[in-house]
């Protein structure tokens, strides 16, 4: 171990990466993610010619093709910063929190980002969009890994505001403590939503978990490619029948009515206490902007 | 397509339909959260004396809001330390968090159109018919594409509540919406409620493929 230690770049872990991230928070705040636009441009052609849902998607297009070109914020609402950095050993968190700390008030400067960070108690906008140790979210992982990869997603407060967390089994709604009672529990969260969380949304779900860490897994199943199926087959059935139901409700986009209420639905499994059984859903909207970054010694890649 | 100016005059709001799309011209504000609890507190129910430039901003917007339009919308602006400010992207926010304040602040400042997304209640729909006005919808997330539709951001009131908060005042040309709730009691997001609960019962009666 200490021989590799050696073989490596001395200063590789201590390269100032702000301006990486500022790269980053570019991108995922302008540059909407091509599958997500395909998979928009899909629901354009199903609904029907002229109606209200046809209009708002072929705005919502053409939107995203501006806030590319003139590289503006898709939507104003750039949301709550969410980063995943998996770092490789050596690397200094408390220095890649101050580099994304700078590159997020960099951005903000620049109009990349909205000042978001409010102070709960006295109403005061900070300005520079940081807030306390939670604003922006950062989550850090050691990797074995040689590179380091930065996952940042920036999730809006309208959607935000309908997701939804049930503790099985809930009577109301009939819904056991099984993959039933979540299927349910997640149809019933959609509905809720109606359009308020820009429909056509992508829902992350969480099974499992205490409420805390369900939520948390439940933003995380977000980060999976639309296309990408689970490798669980059963979860790979409800993903597939959630998305079929969800748009069977017709809420459709912006809550118009219409064929696509939701894009993709991406669940994840956890363990539970023998008492608790979360069902946590994380409603992202249409303009489900994440973006990552890897730093292979010098080389830095955006996907 | 329905062109409106702002001022709009009560036989073109009584001609609008759920459903139509408009284009809308003139000098309106946006307004949200902090803004609708402030004008409530401070003016209309009065629970809150007025203070600093309270009073002052009240007048101003008297004249802007009689016969206007309220813009649910914190836009990312631009020229914040120049004060040369620039709209650059300037979407609707989800408006039913202003349901409690909306009716009021629709009689008491004679507002005609209320713009944002995700539609209002009941209390809204009920002003809507009695003041005349309309709940437009304008597209989430079109961001980038609403804001060129701002002209001039011809002033700011309350930038003290921070940017997406305050009250910017705004020319806007041809700006697109679409009429989800009507003078007439109808609205749209009434009927798809109604109709995606039916599915949704459906839905639930049946289990698990």
């Amino acid at each position: 171990m200490r021989a590799e230690w050696k073989c490596m770049d001395p200063e590789a872990h201590m390269r100032d990466l702000t301006s990486s991230f500022l790269e980053l928070i570019r991108l995922a705040a302008t540059d909407l993610p091509a599958e997500v636009e395909q998979s928009l441009q899909t629901a354009q052609a199903r609904e029907a010619p002229g109606s209200a849902a046809a209009g708002a998607l072929e705005t919502i297009l053409e939107n995203v093709a501006l806030a590319r070109q003139n590289s503006t914020p898709v939507c104003q609402d750039t949301g709550t910063p969410i980063f995943y950095v998996k770092y490789p050993e050596g690397w200094s968190t408390r220095k890649l929190r101050d580099q994304i700390r700078q590159a997020i008030a960099q951005a903000t400067a620049l109009s990349y980002l909205r000042p978001n960070a409010v102070d709960s108690i006295s109403g005061k906008n900070s300005g520079n969009n940081l807030g306390d140790d939670y604003f922006p979210t950062i989550h850090f992982e050691e990797t074995e890994e040689q590179t380091l990869t930065a996952d940042l997603m920036l999730k809006g407060g309208g959607c935000e505001n309908v997701g939804a967390q049930v503790s099985l089994p809930n009577a109301q709604l009939g819904a056991g403590r099984d993959l039933g009672g979540v299927r349910k529990v997640v149809l019933d969260a959609v509905h809720k939503a109606q359009g308020k969380g820009c429909a056509p949304g992508i829902l992350g779900v969480a099974v499992g978990g205490d409420r805390g860490s369900s939520y948390y897994a439940s933003k995380e199943a977000l980060f999976r490619l639309l296309q990408d199926t689970n490798p669980d087959p059963k979860l790979a059935a409800l993903e597939e029948q959630l998305t079929d139901e969800a748009n069977q409700l017709a809420i459709g986009p912006m809550g118009f009515g219409g064929e696509t209420t939701v894009l993709g639905v991406k669940v994840k499994s956890m363990h539970r206490l023998p008492a608790s059984f979360f069902v946590s859903v994380s409603y992202m909207c249409w303009a489900h902007r994440h973006r990552s970054m890897v730093v292979d010694g010098a080389d830095v890649t955006y996907s | 397509m329905h062109s409106l100016t702002i001022p709009i005059p009560d036989e073109a709001i009584r001609e609008l339909k759920v459903g139509d799309p408009v284009s809308l011209s003139g000098v309106m504000i946006t307004g949200r959260d902090t803004a609708h609890k402030w004008m409530v507190e401070t003016f209309v129910k009065k629970t809150r004396p007025p203070e600093g430039d309270d009073q002052e901003v009240y007048e101003a917007l008297k004249d802007l809001l009689a016969g206007g339009a309220i813009y649910h919308c914190g836009p990312v602006v631009a020229g914040l330390d120049t004060k040369e400010y620039r709209f650059v992207a300037a979407g609707p926010t989800t408006s039913t968090r202003e349901e409690p304040y909306q009716g009021d602040v629709m009689h008491h400042f004679d507002v005609k159109a209320v713009i944002g997304k995700g539609g209002m209640g009941p209390k809204t729909l009920a002003a809507c018919q009695e003041v005349p006005g309309v709940y437009l919808h304008a597209i989430g997330g079109a961001a980038s594409l609403i804001a060129q539709s701002v002209q001039r951001v011809l002033t700011v009131h309350k930038l003290a509540f921070g940017v997406p908060e305050a009250m910017w005042v705004i020319e806007v040309k041809d700006f697109p919406a679409v009429v989800t709730m009507d003078a007439h009691g109808a609205s749209l997001h009434a009927e798809v409620e109604t109709r995606s609960k039916a599915n949704l019962d459906r839905l639930l009666a049946a289990e698990l493929r």
